[in-house]
């Protein structure tokens, strides 16, 4: 330990560094989905196009990207923004699916209600099958999250800023205390950002905390029995 | 975009091809690594993943396993380098740990998809437990664990990229040679090679996971899609009326 406390500050600098890195793409993957996923359940015939894409997109390994988009788009190999890109594409090939197959769960027959009452397309997306598709969202993002604070590390080895420096620096030091101090945190920081998107399902669908696990067990029971 | 066209003149050059650091030779190794990691990854998870899924205990395991994911594996293919040494040992050990969960999830999620109808009925007809395994259960859950070997596949080949950080070989040797001299066709010909190397690999498993769907179950989904569009003209017609 005597390695962390003599470099409290660094460590600190560096996790700050991380979660600008890594919260961005998150936050943006979620966001750019939505339209993706809707024209996806909107006109079938785009769906199978935007999931092949997506599939493609992530089939892309991280070094390489990190490698192609300052190319592309002119920046210096070790500015963060390349990361941010990256892992936003990644988010996106994630969360296409996950909302369009989301929106696809959500009940006809409720879709139609929905319509008998005079919802507008706008509304009845926003107010009716957006949320209704949240727990499928919640799960796709949560996924999200978890690989994307992950794979911000990989830019260390290029040398951008976050907790993959750790690894880097570490390595060439020899230090292994300095490479558990980063997994360590990679993983906190994973698992506070999970419970985080956890509440905030809950606190924003409470619907789905109505029933306890006991209730819903016995009734996946008789849904089974009858 | 002329750095591009560098890129694919130097992946085109023959000078770079043959001996210790050729094209062909690194993506040999690639392939090697790839293909050593996915073989002990399924040895470990698919008998774990079908114990799981035909006993229904211990799902946990697959929930656990999940959560491996958040798993840095530069950070633990490094801390595994110090303690082992640098070269092959510790990627293929890193890459393990990041192949396992999904070749479990797909092998546990195979068998937990059965219909519990299906396997009451194998066990009607007198079949043993062995028997509703290898002839019911394995059968039907191939494509799904097909499906766990892609996403499997994919990681590693992409992570694979990493090997040479701690001199394992493979393509991400021309990454890191071109970054040290800032040789920017270098890099951009191995990110190309390992993009097609993943690409590759995904269709092969798209095939694969076509190719082991059982006959019967292809029957039955015909069937099935012609009882849905009874169905649906049934439902359009309430609408109507």
């Amino acid at each position: 330990m005597v390695w962390v406390f003599n470099n409290l500050t660094e460590i600190w600098q560096h996790t700050l560094e991380h979660l600008q890195i890594a919260l961005p793409p998150i936050i943006l993957s979620f966001i750019i989905a939505i339209p993706l996923g809707w024209l996806a359940k909107r006109f079938p015939p785009a769906r199978g196009t935007i999931l092949t894409l997506a599939s493609l997109l992530y089939a892309i390994p991280s070094l390489p990207l990190l490698i192609v988009i300052p190319v592309l788009i002119g920046t210096g190999l070790q500015d963060p923004i390349n990361v941010v890109i990256a892992l936003t594409l990644y988010g996106i090939a994630l969360m296409a699916r996950s909302t369009a197959d989301g929106l696809r769960s959500v009940d006809p027959d409720v879709r139609q209600s929905a319509t008998a009452l005079g919802y507008s397309p706008w509304t009845q997306f926003w107010a009716v099958e957006f949320p209704l598709a949240g727990p499928v969202l919640l799960a796709g993002i949560r996924v999200v999250s978890v690989s994307t604070i992950s794979l911000t590390t990989v830019g260390g080895v290029l040398g951008i800023p976050g907790l993959g420096l750790l690894f880097t620096d570490g390595f060439q030091r020899g230090l292994v205390e300095e490479i558990t101090t980063g997994i360590v945190l990679v993983i906190v920081i994973a698992v506070v950002m999970d419970t985080v998107l956890v509440m905030l399902g809950r606190w924003l669908m409470p619907w789905t905390r109505v029933a306890s696990p006991a209730v819903r067990r016995r009734r996946n029971l008789r849904a089974v029995t009858t | 975009m002329n750095i591009f066209a560098e890129g694919i003149a130097w992946l085109f050059d023959p000078a770079h091809y043959g001996g210790v650091d050729g094209i062909d030779t690194r993506i040999g190794e690639h392939i090697m690594i790839s293909v050593i990691v996915l073989a002990i990854a399924a040895v470990i998870a698919i008998p774990v993943g079908y114990l799981i899924g035909h006993t229904g205990r211990g799902r946990v395991i697959v929930v656990v396993s999940g959560g491996v994911r958040a798993l840095p594996t530069l950070g633990l293919m490094i801390l595994i380098a110090l303690n082992v040494g640098v070269g092959l040992e510790a990627p293929v050990i890193a890459f393990v740990v990041l192949a396992v969960p999904s070749i479990l999830a797909g092998a546990y999620a195979g068998f937990d998809a059965v219909d519990r109808r299906t396997i009451d009925a194998a066990r009607a007809v007198g079949m043993t437990e062995w028997q509703i395994v290898t002839k019911v259960e394995i059968p039907l859950g191939l494509p799904l664990l097909m499906g766990g070997l892609r996403s499997a596949s994919l990681q590693v080949i992409a992570t694979a990229t990493l090997a040479d950080y701690v001199g394992a070989g493979g393509l991400g040797h021309f990454l890191f040679l071109g970054l040290q001299t800032r040789d920017y066709p270098q890099m951009l010909a191995g990110s190309i090679v390992v993009v097609l190397l993943a690409l590759f690999s995904e269709l092969l498993f798209a095939i694969l996971e076509r190719l082991v769907v059982p006959a019967g179950v292809r029957a039955g989904e015909r069937a099935d899609n012609q009882e849905d569009v009874r169905a649906k003209s049934v439902r359009s017609r309430t609408a109507t009326g």
